[in-house]
């Protein structure tokens, strides 16, 4: 209770505030306040050699980063002043990147609005010179394509993806892995290519077929389910599969109850993103499914209209006065990132609550 | 009291018809791709075999396949490479603002949004780069020419649209953004905490742990990053099939109109319009395209795949 | 049901490596025989050969004779899939299936062969087995509920009663109790001694004390150094280890006078 050492006057430790003293910083908000005040004479610099808001922007960043830096080069020192340097390039590097973003959002949304009307969702093209006219077709058509190619592609996916975690073995496997790699990274407009060439064989040159887009974007497709698959297939722990082999279960079924069920959840987010990649691929489609303006619903049977097409073709050739065809295609790029977006949200969902209950 | 007089038999496991099949099935799939990808080669050359070996005359542009692709290959290149020069110091940045600046709610948030960039339709962002970023940037181009118009990239005369090939490259690299922080962000992420702790506890400021314990791991990571990202832009087609004005040939000029075509864009605005022989020749560029982005990828894996033997994470 | 395990001149190899060697032993019916020794001498990988389970990590290959009631497991006419059906396993981590309910769990190996049995067939299962596993009580309220919920000691009683209610012959055990508490490992303990009227059970444990209380024959195993076989150094019954063994390398182990 009374041992507390008397104080000894020799060594005292110096006074707190001198300790302090040694370690000069900056107040709190003294980086953000160094950085405001640049901005501020970026602003004053850009108004009088004629305001705009790039210029703003481009001064206002570098002499804010240039006031934090020598102010807190003088005070604080060399060491600290680099880190806040490069607080500051980082936060800036961000704060540029979100730029097109917002910009890219903002003029979808606000041009798109125009023509999101019910006649766009209900109507095609078929004798549509000017105003009016909608995009029903090419959405039908995108969903027919990309509901084929994602027939044609998760069944090859998911095998192989099965494979490659439970079956594979060697240099097949190696090979495997290697091609799944390359076909990552093959251009979409050569998988369209490719479509092209191969339909071309069969139903001679000048081919357009949906059937056609389905086998391009698989192409695409089926990369992204299996490397996506693979990972999620990987996750589930080996000590299931061993609790199933040791309760005498073959292994295809050990994979189909336990192993697949598991995966589930992870292996629909896969799915849907692998869907959302492919579903506003327009390169491919331009090549070997081509444009229309009426309502085509069997991919078997010649040209189909597409949204991503059909936005290309509105735009660069809008017709007769062009506005009309360019709101269209703004409407119908609108359209396209709200299907992406919802195909996301439903990917977050899926994995939300298919994931195996574990409440450990 | 060895019974190893005989050689040692391994007995074949007994499988099951069940078993079989299913096995049989997985690895049809797998063979399956690389007879796809066999498929791509092989229809790819034969449709476009015509191209070469028909006369230098008949071909597009009438001086032969060489002189038709090489301007294209150089347009794919030069757009290309601008997209990764812009945009890999931007994506580090995002990545090291996400895993170690951004306070930890909203960084996760953040993740998400770079992500959704890049499931956005690169003919939309053609869209943006025409009606957007083109308009935007006609003053700097005019700036630019006074300025800077001593170096050959700003040599003008500036084009009046913004449709340039820094426009372009400048759309690639806003498409690429996700690509190569997503990756860089998931290699910062896997910096061994215990080297990063250390780090900081030597009295490390924020920067240099970054620098010590988090760049080193990191690298080869965010190159591997970049040469996907790069992959991607080689291939892209639409964003600058809609945002670049193309007339002319091989130009390190930047902001003029008159533009070398990329090969993706090129064949996307032929196409549609082309028979015979001109089919041939695109899909023989098509071929050029092909390897050229084959290259790249599959160095981007070798670096990736590196890294992952040498990380310890597995 | 439970049947006498002989195992002779058993090597057992990681690709190249020689894992374990030389291994000589006869188990018997209707007792617990505990497998002791350092960490890497090969007391799992033996065990896990015993059912075939070895050889689910690739390059893993056994040469000898493991012989079950006169059946050699190692016949070029065996189906591995058949030996597991008869010798259960239980591992060091409790790994309940996550997608599925305690019935199910306990159904699992049924269920997962595909064999057809009345609903009613089923529930006396689950019963009996969840009762043999002295889990029944705990669990009979919530059997619709994921098996994933419950405590480590009651997920591994249930991992317990699913590899018993597909009836095994012997029961072998890896470590079972070292994920778990003081309280559960002695609520597995006492499993042990009521089961061994039904079932040959093989444990491996690190906790000697844990050997000496349940079982009636107990074999080291150690190796000589690293990179080295493991080999079994003595099996005799426990009281005799634990006293009085035949070799010096035991008696260290066991005094804790080991390396």
């Amino acid at each position: 209770m009374s041992t507390s050492t008397p104080p000894r006057p020799d060594i005292a430790p110096p006074p707190l505030e001198e300790a302090v003293r040694s370690h000069k910083q900056l107040p709190r908000f003294g980086g953000s306040g160094l950085f405001a005040g640049g901005v501020v004479l970026g602003g004053l610099l850009s108004a009088l050699t004629g305001f705009s808001w790039a210029l703003l922007v481009v001064y206002g960043v570098v002499l804010g980063t240039l006031a934090v830096y020598v102010g807190s080069r003088a005070v604080e020192g060399k060491r600290k002043a680099t880190d806040r340097l490069v607080t500051c390039l980082v936060v800036s590097a961000f704060g540029i990147a979100m730029v097109p973003l917002v910009s890219l959002a903002y003029t979808v949304i606000s041009r798109g609005a125009a023509r999101f009307d019910a006649t766009f969702f209900s109507n095609s093209m078929v004798g549509v010179v000017g105003e009016g006219g909608g995009a029903y077709h090419a959405i039908m058509g995108t969903v027919i394509i990309t509901a084929l190619a994602a027939v044609i592609s998760v069944p090859i996916g998911l095998l192989t993806a099965i494979y490659l975690v439970e079956y594979g073995t060697g240099r097949l496997k190696k090979a495997i892995t290697f091609l799944v790699d390359v076909m990552t990274g093959i251009p979409s407009i050569v998988a369209g290519l490719f479509a092209y060439a191969l339909f071309a064989l069969f139903f001679g040159p000048g081919v357009r077929l949906g059937v056609g887009g389905a086998v391009a974007l698989s192409v695409l497709m089926i990369p992204v389910v299996v490397r996506s698959s693979e990972e999620v297939l990987k996750l589930v722990p080996n000590e299931l599969r061993e609790a199933a082999y040791a309760l005498g279960v073959p292994k295809w079924r050990t994979i189909l109850k336990v192993v697949v069920p598991t995966a589930i959840a992870g292996l629909g987010t896969s799915v849907t993103l692998a869907v959302a990649r492919v579903i506003g691929e327009t390169a491919p489609l331009l090549v070997i499914v081509g444009i229309t303006a009426a309502t085509n619903f069997d991919p078997f049977d010649g040209r189909m209209a597409t949204l991503p097409v059909y936005a290309y073709y509105q735009l660069t050739q809008p017709g007769v006065p062009p506005q009309f065809g360019i709101d269209r295609a703004w409407t119908a790029a609108l359209v396209l990132i709200i299907l992406v977006m919802a195909l996301n949200v439903v990917a977050r969902l899926i994995s939300r609550f298919f994931a195996p209950k574990t409440s450990r | 009291m060895t019974a190893t007089d005989a050689p040692p038999t391994r007995p074949r496991p007994r499988q099951q018809p069940g078993d079989r099949v299913f096995a049989g099935s997985a690895k049809g799939a797998g063979i399956l791709i690389l007879v796809i990808l066999a498929g791509v080669a092989i229809f790819l050359i034969t449709e476009a075999f015509p191209a070469f070996t028909a006369d230098s005359a008949d071909l597009p542009g009438g001086e032969g396949l060489f002189s038709y692709v090489a301007p294209l290959v150089f347009g794919t290149l030069i757009a290309a490479v601008l997209a990764l020069i812009v945009a890999t110091p931007l994506a580090v940045g995002i990545a090291l603002f996400i895993t170690y600046y951004a306070p930890r709610r909203i960084a996760a948030a953040l993740g998400y949004v770079v992500d959704l960039l890049a499931a956005i339709p690169s003919v939309v962002y053609g869209f943006w780069g025409i009606f957007a970023l083109a308009p935007a940037m006609v003053p700097f181009y005019g700036w630019a020419e006074d300025n800077l118009g001593f170096l050959p990239f700003f040599a003008g005369p500036a084009s009046a649209t913004g449709r340039t090939m820094l426009t372009a490259g400048l759309v690639l690299a806003v498409m690429i953004l996700p690509i190569i922080s997503a990756i860089s962000r998931e290699v910062f992420s896997q910096a061994p905490a215990l080297h990063r702790e250390a780090a900081l506890a030597l009295g490390a400021t924020r920067w240099e742990m970054i620098k010590m314990a988090v760049l080193p791991y990191g690298k080869s990571g965010v190159i591997g990053g970049a040469m996907l990202g790069l992959g991607r832009a080689l291939g892209e087609t639409l964003a600058i099939a809609l945002v670049l004005s193309v007339s002319g040939g091989i130009t390190f000029n930047l902001i003029s109109s008159s533009n070398p075509s990329t090969i993706a864009a090129n064949i996307a605005l032929q196409f549609p319009e082309s028979t015979g022989l001109a089919v041939s020749t695109l899909i023989a560029s098509g071929l050029v395209l092909f390897v050229i982005t084959l290259l790249v990828n599959m160095l981007a894996r070798y670096v990736v795949n590196r890294r992952a033997d040498f990380s310890g994470a597995n | 049901m439970a049947k006498r395990i002989d195992v002779s001149d058993l090597d057992i190899f990681y690709g190249a490596f020689k894992a374990v060697e030389g291994v000589n032993v006869s188990i018997e019916p209707r007792s617990v025989t505990a497998l002791i020794g350092p960490s890497g001498c090969g007391k799992s990988t033996f065990l896990r050969s015993l059912n075939r389970m070895h050889e689910v990590i690739p390059g893993a290959r056994v040469e000898g004779k493991v012989v079950i009631d006169g059946q050699d497991l190692y016949g070029s006419d065996v189906d591995p899939v058949d030996v597991r059906r008869q010798i259960g396993m239980v591992f060091q981590r409790p790994n309940p299936f996550p997608t599925m309910s305690i019935y199910d769990n306990v159904v699992a190996g049924v269920r997962l062969n595909a064999k057809k049995m009345k609903k009613s067939d089923l529930d006396d299962l689950v019963e009996s087995s969840l009762q043999g596993a002295n889990l029944w009580n705990e669990v009979k309220d919530r059997l619709s509920r994921p098996g994933s919920g419950l405590s480590g000691g009651q997920q591994q009683r249930l991992c317990i009663a699913r590899a018993i209610a597909v009836q095994p012959e012997v029961l072998l055990m890896d470590e079972p109790c070292s994920a778990l508490d003081p309280i559960s490992t002695l609520a597995i303990e006492d499993l042990m001694t009521e089961l061994k009227d039904r079932f040959t059970i093989v444990i491996v444990t690190h906790n000697m004390q844990q050997a000496a209380r349940v079982s009636e024959q107990t074999g080291f195993f150690n190796l000589n150094g690293v990179g080295q076989p493991g080999r079994l150094i003595e099996f005799n019954p426990t009281e005799k280890i634990f006293s009085n063994p035949d070799q010096k390398a035991t008696e260290d182990y066991i005094s804790g006078r080991f390396g």
